[in-house]
């Protein structure tokens, strides 16, 4: 890493549902703080809400990864857990696997993988039937 | 204050609603989003609005500092445990209770904002007219 470069790693537990959240409003504090423009940081800032809903609600935890060069802002957020089976049937809106606590949350409505993409300027998903699923979601600063 | 434009004080009389915490009641309201799918507020919601709902947990406030939401009102008179009321405190966002339904709070606050938008239109046109 050079020395206009940051990271940071954060560990995102799974159903802690009463912290859940407090990762991403940290990295828009970060964020703010570093005077990238507003609007930027409200899309890195929904974009890892989203990611980090996804990591709370479907898995058993997992790690979210901030990286702040002079060109972009990357999020890699990585879980343990079931996997998705079917990742374009994910990427839909409407599509859900949720259950009733995570619809009471606010969330889980199938809107989560479709709200990352649209905040991104580049997002890639991979994903392992019971291993995990790996998000990387860039926004250029350039 | 521009016309069009609510001041939190008059939304809170309008509505009949009561402040949960001692939050700064100047701060101008320029649009109203109504939602308890937070997903819908992160995707459709703009920043600076005040956000109408009957979600009172951590997420609604955790939501609204993620999209710079301006204020949350609370419907049916929800409110929300005191660790919530903390932390949109932390967070500097007003939280206001109103024992309305959803519909009838949307609906005066857009037949108000409305309202005044048409008085705006209408004085930039007589404006414009010299």
């Amino acid at each position: 890493m050079s020395a206009d470069e940051f990271e940071r790693v954060y560990e995102v537990a799974g159903k802690d549902f009463t912290n859940a959240g407090r990762v991403s409003t940290g990295i828009k504090d970060i964020l703010k703080g570093m005077g990238i423009p507003p609007a930027i940081v409200r899309r890195v800032a929904i974009a890892s809400y989203e990611a980090e809903m996804n990591v709370v609600m479907y898995s058993y935890g997992g790690t979210l990864t901030l990286k702040v060069s002079p060109a972009d802002v990357t999020l890699t957020v990585a879980d343990r857990g079931p996997g998705i089976q079917d990742i374009g049937l994910a990427m839909q809106e409407g599509y859900s696997t949720a259950t009733q606590e995570m619809r009471e949350m606010g969330f889980g409505a199938g809107m989560g993988l479709p709200n990352i993409k649209r905040n991104a300027d580049d997002f890639v998903i991979t994903s392992e039937v019971g291993a995990g699923t790996t998000l990387k979601i860039q926004v250029h600063l350039k | 204050m521009a016309v069009g434009v609510m001041r939190l004080e008059e939304v809170k009389n309008l509505l009949g609603a009561e402040t949960l915490w001692p939050c700064d009641l100047s701060v101008e309201i320029e649009s109203v989003g109504a939602a308890d799918l937070m997903s819908d507020v992160l995707a459709l919601g703009w920043p600076g609005m005040l956000l109408l709902t009957g979600l009172a947990n951590m997420q609604a406030v955790r939501t609204a500092a993620v999209a710079d939401i301006k204020a949350i009102v609370f419907v049916r008179g929800k409110r929300p445990a005191q660790a919530v009321i903390e932390l949109a405190q932390q967070s500097g966002i007003p939280l206001l209770s109103t024992p309305m339904i959803m519909f009838d709070a949307a609906g005066l606050l857009y037949t108000e904002m409305r309202s005044r938008k048409s008085e705006s239109a209408v004085g930039a046109s007589r404006h414009e007219r010299g």
